[in-house]
């Protein structure tokens, strides 16, 4: 067993929240570039180049890509051969969200109650995630993701008879219907099968695949490839005003399902698709 | 080649009847913030009767709620929200002579209905771009409502602020027209 304290944890998601919020991915930003060189639609171009002008002040001056610096994702997966030490662990995430959150100047956007609506006024609660994998390390994954975005993502349980044809369907009207509010070009995660939890879950997880890596198994690929191509050829374009760049990137991960289902989710992620991960 | 024109509220009739959807405009001079609970407060305020924290008549509200500025800044990032969640609240403040918002994404038929009938525009901001729109802002004051924090209503004063045009007076609407333009057959 290999003993780890969960102080470590807390001092990663503080420095993983503020740079996450301050350095986009690079594949995000390298297909960023590649959407304004290709892009048809002037209005689409100009939008491109400021969000590539907008993401070089934001490293260059430290400061947040965004204004909306998300809600904390935390994702664990700790191994099993890990003992933990110290505060409880969702203490000790909060805690690093708590730091993060204030010491880089970031947004806080957590209403404590939906209902009646009061900011927690640190950000915390994290939306935290663990999972037990095998192994003596724990990989840390933080993606703080805009509300905007997480607004327009959408699940259906769909009849197992619709099949391949109506997860296309679902995803492209829901793209369409979105159009400039989850702030295109999108990264999509579609999550198919498992159950109506499990769906929302692998889904979300899929945003943080990134742009350009194909699901090894075939059939997937295949279906992010003519996800991609669908979802562009809607005209919803850079901020909804029109154009050829809509998504930058599928990521489908799939689950077994019931005999009776077919569950979908679509998690839906804007330009400014932030995520970062440690391993301890 | 798409050109930008300059804007500076107070905005008259005449200044909104020259602008039409798909037009870039460079915004100067004063503008006022306000999203989800500063305009839960404003509309109760004109229930009641009362005063808004500013005088509407021919000014802008942009959607927004800044990160804290770091020592030195005025503002923090300070990008636009998502403008639909402000559709039970627009047409009553453009009833009361505001002539226009900067937010992104769509709004509803009833608020592109008030803007044909107070005339009145909607505009688009970069959604995401906070760190490049937040260097517009020269100035940041909250004026009301304090305690929402990102939420209250602040006076900003914007230089060369970017938007465009995306509801007009005429009832136009770039997203309609620009996404028929770039959509494909399978």
């Amino acid at each position: 067993m290999r003993t780890i304290h969960t102080r470590q944890i807390t001092e990663m998601i503080e420095e993983l929240c503020i740079t996450a919020n301050y350095d986009l991915p690079r594949e995000i930003t390298e297909s960023l570039r590649k959407g304004y060189e290709t892009e048809e639609s002037p209005a689409g171009k100009d939008i491109l180049k400021q969000i590539l002008e907008n993401e070089r002040i934001a490293r260059e001056e430290r400061c947040p890509l965004c204004q909306d610096t998300g809600t904390a994702c935390v994702y664990l997966d700790i191994g099993q051969e890990v003992t933990l030490e110290g505060p409880p662990l969702r203490e000790a995430v909060d805690e690093g969200v708590r730091r993060g959150y204030e010491k880089g100047y970031l947004r806080k956007s957590i209403v404590r109650d939906p209902l009646i609506r009061e900011n927690t006024g640190d950000n915390t609660p994290a939306m935290l995630h663990t999972e037990i994998v095998p192994g003596n390390k724990i990989k840390i994954h933080v993606m703080t993701k805009g509300g905007g975005c997480e607004n327009m993502s959408r699940l259906a349980m769909l009849r197992p008879s619709d099949g391949r044809k109506g997860i296309i369907d679902f995803v492209v009207n829901n793209v369409k219907n979105a159009g400039g509010n989850p702030c295109p070009p999108l990264v999509l995660g579609v999550g198919i099968g498992g159950a109506f939890d499990i769906v929302a879950t692998i889904a979300k997880r899929a945003l943080m695949r990134g742009v350009g890596i194909p699901h090894p198994q075939p059939n997937l690929a295949e279906l992010e490839r003519d996800l991609l191509t669908a979802c562009n050829n809607t005209g919803v374009g850079p901020m909804g005003l029109g154009g050829r760049t809509t998504v930058l990137a599928v990521n489908v991960e799939a689950y077994p399902t019931h005999i009776a289902s077919l569950p979908v989710a679509m998690a839906v992620n804007c330009h400014s698709s932030r995520y970062k991960s440690v391993v301890i | 080649m798409w050109q930008a024109r300059r804007i500076t509220p107070p905005l008259t009739d005449e200044d909104i009847a020259g602008l039409r959807a798909g037009d870039r405009v460079l915004i100067n001079g004063v503008i006022y913030t306000g999203r989800d609970a500063a305009h839960k407060r404003m509309s109760e305020a004109i229930e009641r009767g009362e005063n808004l924290p500013f005088d509407p008549q021919g000014q802008l509200i942009y959607y927004v709620g800044p990160t804290p500025p770091k020592p030195g800044q005025v503002i923090g990032s300070a990008g636009p929200t998502s403008s639909y969640r402000m559709d039970p609240y627009a047409p009553i403040l453009l009833s009361k002579g505001l002539k226009g918002m900067i937010g992104k994404g769509f709004m509803g038929r009833d608020v592109r209905d008030a803007l044909v009938k107070y005339r009145g525009i909607y505009l688009s901001a970069i959604g995401g771009a906070g760190a490049l729109i937040g260097k517009r802002i020269k100035q940041a004051e909250i004026i009301a409502y304090e305690d929402l924090g990102p939420e209250a209503v602040r006076r900003l004063v914007v230089e060369d602020f970017s938007a465009v045009v995306v509801y007009d007076m005429y009832g136009a609407d770039l997203f309609k027209e620009g996404q028929s333009q770039y959509a494909r057959m399978a």
